[in-house]
């Protein structure tokens, strides 16, 4: 039985997304029978290339994506290279690392809230320094150059390269390399670029790939902050998807495959910068600089991390005063009266959506937990660990775009009937879930103590036995975290929610999305503080449960 | 030097290897109650015998040879079935659970019911001279305590022969030998053999001077 876990696990990562290239594939080049399509066909490309305004897209998507893994790859490099092993690292890790739990959208509509013309910090700002007493008639979410949107998004991505970064940092030997290069009199900021990074970049390789995926595909980020004349490519596959004509399939198909093709390029791109920056380090290496003061740029990278935590913060209070907020006339700093009403309003509907996110949640997050330590069980019992081939594979929901599969998987599923069923909407989330799961389990369980493994087989104890009455129970903690990773990754998502749910499984994601449009903040509020308060839930239970758990167990309480 | 007999730990032709390299190669035989010491530099496949005996080793070695316990062949059976008890360094008392809790983990199933078990647990509290510290959190115990748990831990699971991986070397001098002569004198009371991995002179010494040395690597 244990023997066949990894072999699912594996499935339900490549399944799905094989499955759904496989099913865009084929209307991409005219064939779907179901519509009518029987002879393959380049029609369907040309439609998409006669789109008004496409190139303009996928330059979008293209940009987009690059420019803001690039600034937050930029800040999280510097940032570590200058502060790391420092007490400003300590506290600043320790503020950056809840925002992981943030969904992407309440991230982007706390931005947004903050950095419209008629958000908070015009009126923070109003009108004793500005002198306005109107917004001003500018376009700042929403900029045709997807300034707002790049902005979204590095807020989230800083929050992640730099955790995967600190999870990379124990094998690089960090700190005694800086110490040998600052005995050569390098600064901290060279130092740690010229010794540590070289070692730690092919370990943050494949997240920077998911990122730069996810960012050159995104919808709901796009939806809420990203141009809108023309759309980056991901949005407006979604409207040919969602288009009543059915006959937009083929063109939403081969849309499909072109937004592949889009963050294929990307990524080649992002690699040719890889070796054209290798290349430029060699001659630069032996020309022995030193670059001892990197003390204004320390400051900078510093000031970076700050800005961020203090946006997205700002972001989470800006969303809960307008859920509370009455009658807020411009430019006041604060509303002239709070209400409960706006709560109070969207409560009979708003049970239905969160039933259907917990449930969901919870669902894909128990298979993805109980797939993953079957997998990690089996790896322990036969003595190998999983090789980098395998992890790939991990990586590959997350950086083939959702929108390229998800598409072709909606319409197998309503092929096989199964179109907008709980099962293939938990399926969907699992793709997702599965992988963050894992990688948040493997480290824990794979550092785990194997001699307490060995001694309780010496006291007579089964492996079955050892599993459930030795190993789980003392990696409670990192089961549980894994689990809350796991429920917030699900609670996020929107694009499998929307297209596999075939918008009969409304969620507070999707319905905080859906809201952007309308622009009635004090709805969105609520379900955007909705949709964040959840994850967060999810880590407040992690920790807590094994607190009381092993309250008297001092043992485990590192 | 291989004492053939029905009882007690008699390894025979042992050989291991690792990449096409021999690391151990021996013959041995350790009589009910007594100490075999096996000594060797860092390297030199010390673990890797007791690994190969208790049943644990690490599928990247090819081993070969027989173990026999009490006049019956262990060598192809599971870990959890071949009855040997193992010491380690770190006295791994399981953190998540009490002292009592660990105790009663080592209990064979045999022992039924709650009011048995528990007495059988209170008995060896009292053995080791830790009557009330059942529900005590491991943690919180002094070192020579949790070693004495440690000991008393395997004891209760009933082990036909004890593995002892340099179990000595973390306590400090005065508790080494107190708890040294512990082990053994516990050893000899159950008749069990013993076969002890150790880097220190005293401890081959104290278990009676039957010394197995490993070439270095």
């Amino acid at each position: 039985m244990l023997r066949l876990v990894p072999f699912l696990a594996i499935l339900v990562l490549v399944g799905p997304v094989a499955a759904g290239l496989a099913g865009a594939a084929l209307p991409a080049f005219g064939y779907l029978p179901a519509l009518g399509g029987t002879a393959f066909s380049l029609d369907p490309f040309r439609a998409v290339f006669a789109a008004p305004g496409i190139w303009t897209s996928i330059g979008l998507s293209l940009g987009v994506g690059l420019t803001s893994t690039a600034i937050a790859f930029l800040a999280v490099v510097l940032f570590v290279a200058g502060w790391q092993a420092t007490r400003v690292f300590t506290v600043l890790t320790q503020m950056l690392s809840p925002l992981l739990a943030m969904p992407h959208a309440a991230a982007a509509f706390g931005l947004a809230f903050l950095i419209a013309p008629s958000g908070w910090l015009v009126r923070l700002a109003s009108p004793w320094a500005t002198g306005i007493a109107r917004p001003p008639d500018l376009l700042i979410v929403n900029d045709p150059l997807g300034l707002a949107i790049v902005a979204g998004l590095a807020l989230k991505e800083i929050p992640f390269l730099f955790l995967m970064t600190l999870a990379a940092l124990p094998q690089t030997d960090a700190r005694r390399l800086t110490e040998v290069t600052a005995s050569f009199g390098y600064g901290r900021t060279a130092g740690w670029i010229v010794a540590v990074l070289p070692r730690l970049y092919p370990q943050i390789r494949l997240p920077i790939f998911a990122v730069i995926a996810f960012a050159s595909s995104v919808v709901d980020v796009a939806l809420i902050l990203g141009p809108t004349t023309p759309a980056p490519l991901a949005v407006r596959l979604v409207t040919w998807m969602n288009d009543p004509d059915l006959a937009m399939r083929f063109q939403a198909s081969a849309g499909a495959l072109v937004q592949l093709a889009t963050t294929a390029c990307a990524l080649l791109i992002w690699i040719a910068g890889e070796r054209f920056l290798g290349r430029l380090a060699g001659p630069h290496l032996a020309s022995g600089r030193r670059h001892a003061n990197d003390g204004p740029l320390r400051a900078a990278s510093a000031g970076v991390m700050v800005l961020v935590v203090i946006a997205v913060a700002l972001g989470i209070v800006v969303l809960a005063v307008w859920s509370f907020a009455g009658y807020w006339r411009f430019p006041d700093a604060l509303p002239g009266a709070t209400t409960l009403a706006n709560w109070a309003r969207q409560v009979p509907g708003i049970f239905g959506p969160l039933e259907t996110t917990v449930v969901i949640g919870i669902a894909a997050t128990v298979i993805a937990l109980a797939l993953s330590l079957g997998a990690l069980e089996n790896e322990k019992r036969r003595g190998r660990v999983a090789g980098s081939r395998a992890l790939t594979l991990l990586y590959l929901p997350l950086i083939v775009p959702q929108i390229a599969f998800l598409f072709g998987l909606q319409v197998l599923f309503i092929a096989a009937g199964l179109d907008a069923t709980g099962a293939a909407l938990v399926l969907s989330h699992l793709v997702f879930v599965m992988p963050y799961v894992f990688l948040s389990l493997a480290d824990p369980w794979r550092a785990f103590d194997e001699r307490y493994a060995t001694v309780a087989k010496g006291l007579g104890s089964s492996p079955t036995g050892i599993f459930w009455r030795v190993r789980l129970p003392m990696l409670i903690p990192a089961v549980l975290t894994a689990a809350a990773v796991g429920f917030a990754v699900s609670v996020g998502q929107y694009l499998p929610t929307l297209l596999i749910g075939a918008g009969r499984w409304p969620t507070v994601t999707t319905e905080a999305v859906a809201l952007a449009a309308g622009g009635d903040r004090r709805v969105i509020g609520v379900y955007a503080l909705l949709q964040m308060v959840l994850p967060f839930l999810g880590f407040a239970v992690a920790t807590l449960v094994p607190l009381l758990l092993f309250s008297r167990r001092r043992g485990l309480a590192a | 030097m291989t004492e053939r007999s029905a009882s007690g730990l008699v390894l025979e032709n042992v050989r291991i290897s690792l990449k096409g390299r021999i690391l151990v190669d021996l013959s041995l035989g350790v009589a009910p109650g007594r100490v075999a010491t096996v000594m060797g530099p860092s390297g030199s496949g010390k673990s890797t015998l007791l690994a190969y005996v208790g049943g644990f080793l690490e599928p990247a070695f090819t081993a070969e040879g027989t173990v026999l316990l009490n006049g019956t062949d262990i060598t192809r059976l599971a870990a959890h079935r071949r009855h040997v008890g193992i010491l380690f360094q770190d006295d791994l008392l399981f953190p998540h659970l009490s002292v009592a809790g660990n105790l009663a983990f080592a209990l064979p199933e045999r022992v039924r019911g709650r009011a048995a078990r528990r007495q059988r647990v209170e008995d060896a509290l009292i053995e080791i001279g830790l009557e009330a510290h059942g529900e005590r959190d491991p943690a919180t115990l002094s070192g020579g305590q949790r070693a004495r748990v440690a000991l008393m831990r395997v004891l209760l699971s009933e082990p036909h022969a004890l593995l002892l991986d340099e179990p000595f070397s973390k306590l400090d001098a005065t508790l080494r030998a107190q708890i040294r002569d512990l082990v053994f004198a516990k050893a000899r009371e159950r008749e069990l053999p013993v076969l002890l991995v150790t880097h220190d002179p005293a401890d081959a010494e104290a278990a009676g001077n039957h010394v197995v040395s490993l070439s270095s690597p």
